[in-house]
């Protein structure tokens, strides 16, 4: 047993780091606000970085890692932001042509975790598929054949949405246990997301504190701000525990329970990142309530995340019903 | 990102374990708090256990007669003794995570020998005396004096919180041997037996009314020279090495014991009824049972994390008061949900219609002293705040002079 991440893994979280670093600063999130269309060559960069073919075995021309690596590399476009259906895009890889080249960009909607929800599809207008979990499996939807209507004001700005008023059933492309595997494998991705949240609203809210200086001195040597920031540093620590957890037992389910470990991580990523992202919004005093600071662009991220896959709430109690055998 | 432990870890369980499904039943089962005499037999007869089968000291070096298993092990061994549900460490926790350690890095040769095989055979017991009423988590401000007369310290002052002290053969004591030293630099570390004339013993009740600790007033005691460890005035780094054991993988144990303490609680959600239906049927209820347990998932994901470090680099890292921090806070949060699943039966400490209130409310009130011993919680907060955040230190207090 050693849980470190290993140097490949370090060396994929640092080269994505840098990419995102370089590509999608904070200034190119505000250009692209609002914009309904993903920009596709930065689509087709994130692909040539292995994020949608990681998986893929290397004899049909993947990367070949597994959910181990992926959980550190969506970790890192949390950190940005990095705006588009990147869970979806990476778990339709192998099952929709194109997914893993970045040529096609494919979202879904998860009817096995949010069966009675609105069926709001995010980024439709950039969709070349659609992929919709149901119960008895995987089904694949053409956007185009959809009536849908875009929702004007989208709670994050950098994920639009459109509101379906009728589902088709779709092309049946795969069955109920790769539904419920991709529940699974998606649920573990959008933590991971979380997690990056988590870690780069503590760094925001730290790097601010030290230089915001009230009665004379930063706001960071008050207790009452210090003590919050460590509680967000924990909240962080928990999180990356929790979503390392799951991607090492998704890839050997000998050393857990897969389903037991995939809600921790989703609990405690969730509950990670919303309260780090309210927190950040909070130590920034008045500007974090502004449009100006990026602070809410990752509460609102996170309130999107929050919401597929399952929620906290669902994942507490699929862990609750594991214990009882239920 | 491995979690699978290799076969050397597993045979290692194994044989550990058929060790203790042989053994743990035999030992009885423990006796009452307040019975000093009884616990010490009870908690160093299943030492002397431990040793007899090659288990005492399981992070202990060899050439001092401990098992010097690696840290995988280590961790292997407290799933196994959280599942079996062996004794814990008990009297013996300051011998041996406190002053025996801090005899191994720190003490002489005579040192060494007299204590080190007494403390792992459960032949010797010890108990701490460094907090004062005054130097809580500002542990550095201790008054206890100790003038030299000779080959001997005359040592007067007023020790607290100390655990064990009724059963214990020696007590590792901090006092000032220089009292115009700077607060830090003052301070030295002496093994003072329990024996010595000018002692006194007062129980200090918990808020449970049990002995757990006392205070301990000195007056006039006189401890050789000769039982001093490390340099005079060298007692703070000295402190320091013993310090670390306590935020290590000490709590191991109990963490992964508290992931059985949740199904118990499961198991009672069903048993007991509210509003006509079992409490399990109560939805908010189960989300808490699932959030807690999410947590202790992720908390032992964390030692596993801090283990793996700490094998690699052999430092451990600042995350333990991390680690720290979040279970002492998870902690009361299952002893509270145990009181709320008795409800009105936790009226009662002693167990009324085969609900457990006296383990439940036990558990409960003991758990707050979690985030108050071994650095508060608010200290972890500095610590994380300060050494891991990089941000900077409180201001010094004003005093008048300096307006």
């Amino acid at each position: 047993m050693d849980f470190r991440v290993t140097e490949d893994q370090e060396a994929l979280r640092d080269g994505l780091r840098a990419f995102c670093d370089g590509r999608v600063p904070v200034e190119t999130l505000r250009e692209l606000e609002r914009k309904p269309e993903i920009d596709r060559t930065l689509w087709r960069e994130l692909a040539e970085m292995g994020v949608f073919s990681l998986r893929v075995p290397e004899s049909d021309g993947g990367v070949g890692l597994g959910m181990a690596d992926a959980v550190i590399a969506f970790a890192e476009l949390g950190r940005r932001l990095v705006p588009g259906p990147l869970v979806w895009s990476q778990l339709a890889a192998g099952l929709v042509g194109g997914a893993a080249s970045g040529e096609a960009i494919v979202g879904g909607l998860d009817l096995v975790g949010h069966p009675d929800a609105p069926h709001l599809v995010e980024h439709l207008e950039s969709l070349d598929a659609l992929l919709l979990l149901r119960p008895d499996g995987v089904h694949r939807v053409d956007p185009a054949q959809l009536s849908a209507k875009p929702v004007g004001t989208p709670l994050d700005p950098l994920t639009p949405v459109h509101h379906v008023t009728s589902l088709p059933e779709g092309e049946h492309i795969a069955g109920p246990d790769d539904a419920a595997r991709l529940h699974l494998e998606g649920a573990a991705l959008a933590a991971a997301l979380m997690l990056g949240i988590a870690e780069t609203t503590q760094e925001m809210a730290t790097e601010y504190a030290k230089s915001r200086e009230q009665f004379g001195r930063p706001i960071a040597a008050f207790q009452s701000i210090k003590h919050m920031l460590a509680d967000m540093f924990v909240r962080q620590e928990v999180a990356r525990a929790a979503v390392w957890a799951a991607g090492a037992t998704l890839d050997d389910p000998e050393v857990g329970d897969v389903r037991r470990a995939v809600s921790a991580a989703k609990a405690t990523a969730g509950e990670g990142a919303m309260r780090n992202a309210r927190d950040c919004i909070q130590i920034h005093g008045g500007m974090g309530y502004t449009w100006e600071v990026p602070a809410h662009y990752y509460l609102k991220r996170t309130w999107v995340l929050e919401n597929v896959f399952g929620t906290v709430a669902d994942h507490e109690e699929r862990v609750a019903a594991l214990m009882a055998g239920d | 990102m491995d979690l699978r432990y290799s076969e050397a870890d597993e045979r290692f369980r194994k044989e550990l374990r058929a060790w203790l499904d042989d053994t743990v039943p035999g030992h009885g089962t423990p006796p009452p708090y307040s019975d000093w005499d009884a616990r010490r037999a009870y908690d160093t007869g299943w030492q002397r256990k431990l040793f007899d089968a090659g288990y005492a000291g399981i992070n202990w070096p060899r050439a001092y007669g401990g098992r010097e298993a690696t840290l995988t092990e280590q961790l292997v061994y407290y799933e196994e003794i959280a599942r079996a549900k062996a004794p814990y460490v008990g009297v013996n926790f300051v011998g041996m995570l406190h002053g025996g350690p801090t005899i191994i890095v720190e003490g002489s040769d005579a040192q060494k020998q007299a204590h080190i095989p007494r403390i792992l055979k459960g032949e010797e017991v010890w108990c701490q005396g460094f907090s004062e009423p005054v130097a809580g988590s500002d542990l550095a401000n201790l008054q206890t004096r100790a003038d030299r007369d000779g080959d001997h310290y005359v040592v007067s002052g007023h020790k607290i919180w100390t655990s064990f002290a009724q059963c214990a053969d020696f007590c590792e004591l901090l006092v000032r041997t220089d009292p115009d030293a700077s607060k830090h630099g003052g301070i030295s570390w002496l093994i003072m037996p329990m024996d010595a004339d000018g002692i006194e013993i007062r129980p200090l009740p918990t808020l449970m009314g049990e002995g757990e600790f006392s205070e301990v007033f000195l007056e006039n005691v006189r401890i050789p020279v000769e039982n001093r460890v490390g340099a005079e005035n060298d007692g703070w780094r000295v402190t320091n090495v013993t310090l670390r054991f306590e935020r290590g993988t000490a709590f191991a144990s109990e963490m992964y014991h508290l992931q059985e303490i949740l199904a118990g609680m499961v198991e009672l959600a069903h048993r007991v009824t509210r509003h006509d239906a079992a409490a399990w049927e109560d939805r908010s209820l189960r989300r808490e049972v699932g959030h807690l347990a999410a947590q202790l998932d992720a908390l032992w994901a964390m030692v596993k994390l801090s283990v793996s470090e700490t094998a690699k680099t052999g430092m451990p890292g600042l995350g333990a008061s991390a680690i720290k921090l979040f279970y002492s806070g998870v902690y009361q949060q299952v002893g509270e949900l145990g009181m709320r699943l008795l409800g009105r039966a936790a009226l009662s400490r002693e167990d009324i219609d085969d609900l457990p209130c006296q383990r439940s409310i036990g558990r409960a009130m003991q758990s707050l002293s979690l985030t108050i011993a071994a650095g508060t919680s608010q200290i972890q907060r500095n610590i994380i705040g300060e050494r891991i955040l990089g941000l900077p230190k409180d201001p010094k207090p004003m005093t008048a002079g300096a307006r």
